[in-house]
Order: C-alpha cells, then sequence, then structure tokens
C-alpha cells in the first residue's frame, strides 16, 4: 500500500508485524479521511495516547507519592539492559484503524505532540471518536481540537491532574483537613 | 396464532445525532413547550447492568434526550498495570471485563507473546481456544438471564444460570478458581488439565444444545418477548461502523465480520463454525446472534475437545527458562532452576522494546489491547479497547424514537459491562 500519499506523511515503520504510519499533527483529520475514503480503513478500533516522559530513564515507572512528595520507587526499580530508541516528543496519539474486508488489515496512524498541543478532533471522520477523545483528554490531558463536547469522561468533573501521565504520583492521595492547614 | 408482531423494518440514512455524536439532544419546538421532565435512569437502578446513569429526557413515555454518564466504576486498571511486573499484570485483565474475563486475558497474554516472539505449544493454543469458547457461552448466559429478567421473565434466570454454574465449575476444575482463573501463562498453561476435565466437559457439551432449545421454547414463542424487542433499538449497518461497533452488535446490524474467521487467532483457522449474521439491526436480532453463537461455540469446544484427548501428555507450556517458571519439582534439584524461579518471581522477566496493538474477538466485539515496552520488567504503557465502552457511546443513536420502557431492551441488548466501559 502506498502510504506517502497520505496527507501530512511523515514516516512509515514496520514492526512486530504491525504498521505504523506517522503524520503531521495537523493534519492527522486529513489523514483519517484519506485513509478511510481512499485506503477502504473504514473501522476505527481505538484511539489511545502514550506518555513518554523520562523515557529510558532509571525507575520512571515506579513514581511513588510519599509524605514529602514524590520519590522514585527504589525496591522495585531496576535499570534496562539496553537504552531505548528516545522518542521526538513527549507524547504519542495513536489511532488503530482497521479494514473491514479480506485479510482484515490494519494500519496505526500515529501523531507525535508536547504538552499542552492540541491535536484535531477526528469526529466528523468517525463518530466514535468521541469518546475515545474525551477518556485521552480525561486520563492523559491531550486537547482535541473541534471536538464539541471536550469534558472529563472517567472521573470526576473537578480532578486535578491526568492519572495516566508519568508525573502524576500515585500511591498518595491528597488528604482534606489535615493538620498541616 | 400468529405471535409475530409487526416488525419496524430499518432506517435508511443516518440516525447518529449531529451535535455530540453520543448525545440525544431535545429537539428545540419540543424544548420551548416546556413539558419536558429530566429523570436520572442510575446508576443505582438493578436494570443498568452496574453502574450506568442516563439522563433521560422524557416527553410523556417518550424518550427525546439521552446523555449516558459513566465512570462510577473507574479503578485506574492501565495505572496500575505499568506498576506491576508483566507477569503480575496478567491478573488485571480478567477484572476489567468481569463477565468475558478469558478473552480479556488472552488479548494481554497474546500481547506480550507478539513482543516476546514466543511460540507456545500445541495443546496450550486448544486449551485457550476451549476456555475463551466456554467464557462466550458464558457471557451471553449472563446476557440473556439479565436481558430476559429486566423485561419481566424471570425464570430464564434461573435457567441460564444453570447452565453458567456448569462451566464455572469446569473453570475450577482446570484453574481452581470459578472466574478469574489467571489460567493463561505467557507461553502457555499455567498448568496441565486434569484428566478429569474431559469427561465432564463432554456432557456439558452434549447438554449444551438441549438448554438451548429449552431457551429457545420460553422465548421465541414468547408474545411478550418477542413484542418487546422486535423493532427496537435500530441500528444501521453504515451508522453501526461510524459508531465503532463489533461484535454481536455489528452482526446483528448485517454487517458480516468475526474476528475468529477474517483474522484468525490461536488455531481458529483450524476449526468449523459459522459465523451468525441478521440484517435487522434491533434487540430481536442481537439476541438472536447471541444465541446462535452460543450454540457454534459449543460445536468449536467439541473440536477442540476432540484435538485435546489426542494431545494428552504433551507440553502445556513453552520451554523458555527466561520466561516462563521452571517445573516446580526441578526446584529441589537444580540450582539454576531455583535462580531462574527467583529472578522471575521476583524482578520478572524482560520484554523487548515496541508496540503492539492486539484484537481478539470477545463476546462483546474486538476487544483489543495496546502494549509499549521499554525492554524493562514492566509495562511502560497498557491501554485496552474496551468493547463495551464503544457499545455505550450507540445508546444515543439506539434509542431514537424509543418508550421509556424500550430503554431498559436496549441497554441489555447493548450488553455493556460496566468494568469494562470505565476501566
Amino acid at each position: 500500500m502506498n502510504w506517502n500519499e497520505i496527507p501530512g506523511f511523515v514516516e512509515v515503520k514496520s514492526a512486530h508485524g504491525e504498521t505504523t504510519v506517522v503524520v503531521e499533527r495537523e493534519r492527522i483529520r486529513d489523514a483519517c479521511s484519506y485513509a478511510r475514503d481512499e485506503l477502504g480503513f473504514n473501522f476505527l478500533a481505538d484511539i489511545v495516547a502514550t506518555d513518554y516522559l523520562h523515557w529510558g530513564g532509571k525507575g520512571v515507572s515506579g513514581y511513588i507519592g510519599t509524605a514529602s512528595g514524590r520519590d522514585l520507587n527504589l525496591p522495585m526499580t531496576q535499570g534496562l539492559q539496553v537504552q531505548p530508541q528516545p522518542k521526538p516528543w513527549r507524547f504519542s496519539v495513536s489511532y488503530h484503524l482497521l479494514a473491514l474486508r479480506e485479510g482484515a488489515p490494519r494500519v496505526r496512524l500515529q501523531v507525535w505532540l508536547e504538552d499542552g498541543e492540541p491535536v484535531p478532533s477526528v469526529i466528523s471522520v468517525w463518530p466514535t471518536a468521541d469518546w475515545h477523545e474525551r477518556e485521552l483528554f480525561d486520563l492523559m490531558g491531550i486537547r482535541f481540537e473541534g471536538h464539541p463536547n471536550l469534558v472529563r469522561i472517567l472521573l470526576e468533573d473537578d480532578w486535578e491532574g491526568h492519572p495516566l501521565r508519568k508525573d502524576y504520583p500515585i500511591g498518595g492521595e491528597p488528604v482534606r483537613f489535615s493538620d498541616a492547614e | 396464532m400468529t405471535i409475530a408482531p409487526e416488525r419496524t423494518a430499518i432506517y435508511e440514512g443516518s440516525r447518529i445525532p449531529k451535535r455530540v455524536p453520543t448525545i440525544l439532544d431535545v429537539p428545540p419546538e419540543l424544548v420551548a413547550t416546556d413539558d419536558i421532565l429530566q429523570v436520572n435512569f442510575g446508576p443505582n437502578h438493578p436494570s443498568t447492568h452496574g453502574v450506568l446513569r442516563l439522563i433521560v429526557d422524557l416527553d410523556g413515555e417518550q424518550v427525546v434526550g439521552v446523555d449516558a454518564v459513566i465512570g462510577y466504576l473507574h479503578t485506574g486498571f492501565e495505572k496500575n498495570m505499568e506498576q506491576k511486573t508483566w507477569w503480575k499484570a496478567i491478573t488485571y485483565p480478567e477484572r476489567i471485563d468481569y463477565v468475558g474475563y478469558q478473552n480479556n486475558e488472552l488479548t494481554f497474554v497474546l500481547a506480550i507473546e507478539k513482543l516476546l516472539a514466543i511460540a507456545i505449544p500445541e495443546k496450550a493454543i486448544w486449551m485457550r481456544m476451549l476456555l475463551c469458547e466456554l467464557n462466550r457461552i458464558h457471557s451471553h448466559l449472563v446476557y440473556l438471564g439479565t436481558s430476559a429478567l429486566e423485561l419481566g421473565a424471570i425464570s430464564m434466570f434461573w435457567y441460564t444460570f444453570r447452565e453458567r454454574e456448569m462451566i464455572l465449575d469446569l473453570s475450577e476444575m482446570v484453574a481452581g478458581a470459578r472466574m478469574h482463573t489467571r489460567y493463561f501463562q505467557v507461553g502457555g498453561l499455567a498448568e496441565d488439565i486434569p484428566s478429569g476435565f474431559f469427561p465432564e466437559c463432554r456432557t456439558f457439551v452434549e447438554w449444551m444444545p438441549k438448554a438451548l432449545d429449552d431457551y429457545l421454547g420460553l422465548l421465541d414463542r414468547n408474545q411478550i418477548w418477542l413484542e418487546r424487542t422486535k423493532g427496537i433499538g435500530l441500528l444501521s449497518a453504515d451508522d453501526a461502523i461510524a459508531l465503532g461497533q463489533s461484535g454481536p452488535i455489528a452482526r446483528a446490524s448485517g454487517i458480516d465480520w468475526d474476528l475468529r474467521r477474517d483474522d484468525p487467532y490461536l488455531a481458529y483457522d483450524r476449526v468449523d463454525f459459522k459465523v451468525p449474521v441478521y440484517p435487522g439491526g434491533d434487540v430481536y436480532d442481537r439476541y438472536r446472534v447471541r444465541m446462535d453463537e452460543m450454540a457454534e461455540s459449543t460445536r468449536i469446544v467439541r473440536q477442540c475437545l476432540d484435538k485435546l484427548e489426542r494431545l494428552e501428555g504433551k507440553p502445556w507450556i513453552a520451554d523458555d527458562r527466561k520466561v516462563v517458571l521452571p517445573p516446580r519439582e526441578e526446584l529441589h534439584t537444580s540450582m539454576e532452576s531455583l535462580i531462574h524461579h527467583f529472578k522471575i518471581v521476583t524482578e520478572g522477566y524482560r520484554v523487548p522494546e515496541g508496540e503492539v496493538y492486539v484484537a481478539v474477538e470477545s463476546p462483546r466485539g474486538e476487544s483489543g489491547c495496546y502494549v509499549v515496552s521499554d525492554g524493562g520488567p514492566r509495562p511502560w504503557r497498557v491501554h485496552f479497547r474496551a468493547p463495551s465502552f464503544v457499545a455505550l457511546e450507540a445508546t444515543a443513536t439506539c434509542m431514537h424514537d424509543a418508550l421509556i420502557a424500550d430503554m431498559v431492551a436496549v441497554i441489555g441488548s447493548l450488553d455493556a459491562v460496566m468494568g469494562d466501559t470505565d476501566r
């Protein structure tokens, strides 16, 4: 398949039998319409974001909340035997597309962004993107431009922070009416 | 005697709400009448299948506006799994979709195996398939029992839970746990299949078609059931694809798609089964798809049994000491085995760097798992494509022209598990 024709095409990667097409963040909506109308990927299975903050660092996946703030979770932390490939930006947003036809071809469209940069919403291409985008906004703090109803979906409306980010403290929980106040 | 009521045909065009695809807005001319009653349906209501909350706008009995609110069962599984080693994280996916647990576990294990590029023995492949199909029957039985119960057919619930009990007993025999078995290990199965399992499972396979006949007799010639389900909760094929619907919901809208046949995993290309497809797009056709699927799953289980009986005595897990726990008896005699055991249990095995997305056909549709590894002993990111989450996106579209009593039928037919929805 000719991936270079996709609007905003940056590069195409193939690993573990899966194809990843990286596209420019601003053109993801055009890329999705193109994939749906011209390449026949008519089914949006999933949208998922990943936070690569401190990727390849030591013990990043083990922040733990302590009384004095955050600390590395030392007992369970091991260094990596091999440094992973560095990532160009902090967040990736992946769109898993599927074509409902013979052979069930799949492709992953991927955009990269820094904290605070908006991604165009693809609701106009696939209505199913509605809740997926709200979930990513809620848990990862990614803004989708043009989403008609971008509010929290899983957490309550007044929740602070975005839990799936790597700098979100775990293990601790804010205590109301503590002695310190 | 005519018992089949007149059926509303599937609509033309699209019914997905224009402003927000998942919210049915009250038409402006009705807002002006100032006669709309807003009702909170749930989150604590027995027929919302858990903690689904619907904010419903009513004009008399007519539903004119729906907004589904979820998140009451959000427990942060995905964040939790990032803190666990790979093999400890396997316990989590089962608890996400707690009715289709075996299929969810399979998704995650297959994703790890894809990154590890490890080959699993034949026996494990067939046993996984057998358990996933038993689990599919289990899930559809829970669907059938509860959604019939909600429409007033209480006795259905007792019958379906009788058969469900047989499946749970089989699970207990194999894995020691009735639900959430954690029987799938990376590389194969956690234990060998007990020899007493085969005759017991055969008994179930012989029994199940009779039970299905019973269900059909109870429901399919029941006028109340037919009138409450036919032509209700319509969803056209185009709308279903646009809303990302998969599994029985899509197949009841006439979409001939099943990952087991179209994108085979395990050994689904080596068993014989049919994919039921119905064109009606209503609650009744979703029920028929699931009924047929139970019959087909029973056939698959029978073929798996035939195969597994010939594989008795064969290994059930791959022999890869970096990933798989060594056999228990070796720990007393072999120092290397003891070291491997210790390392895998404390530190965990390392999974090569990469990102994969694996999808299987769970009882609710495409259940996907996206996994990122940085090469360490813990997942960097785990995400589940939850079919229930997506199914509930179709609530607003299906609720078009519904009465308040139809709402219960529609939610039941979407068969959303709230654990799966909220994760």
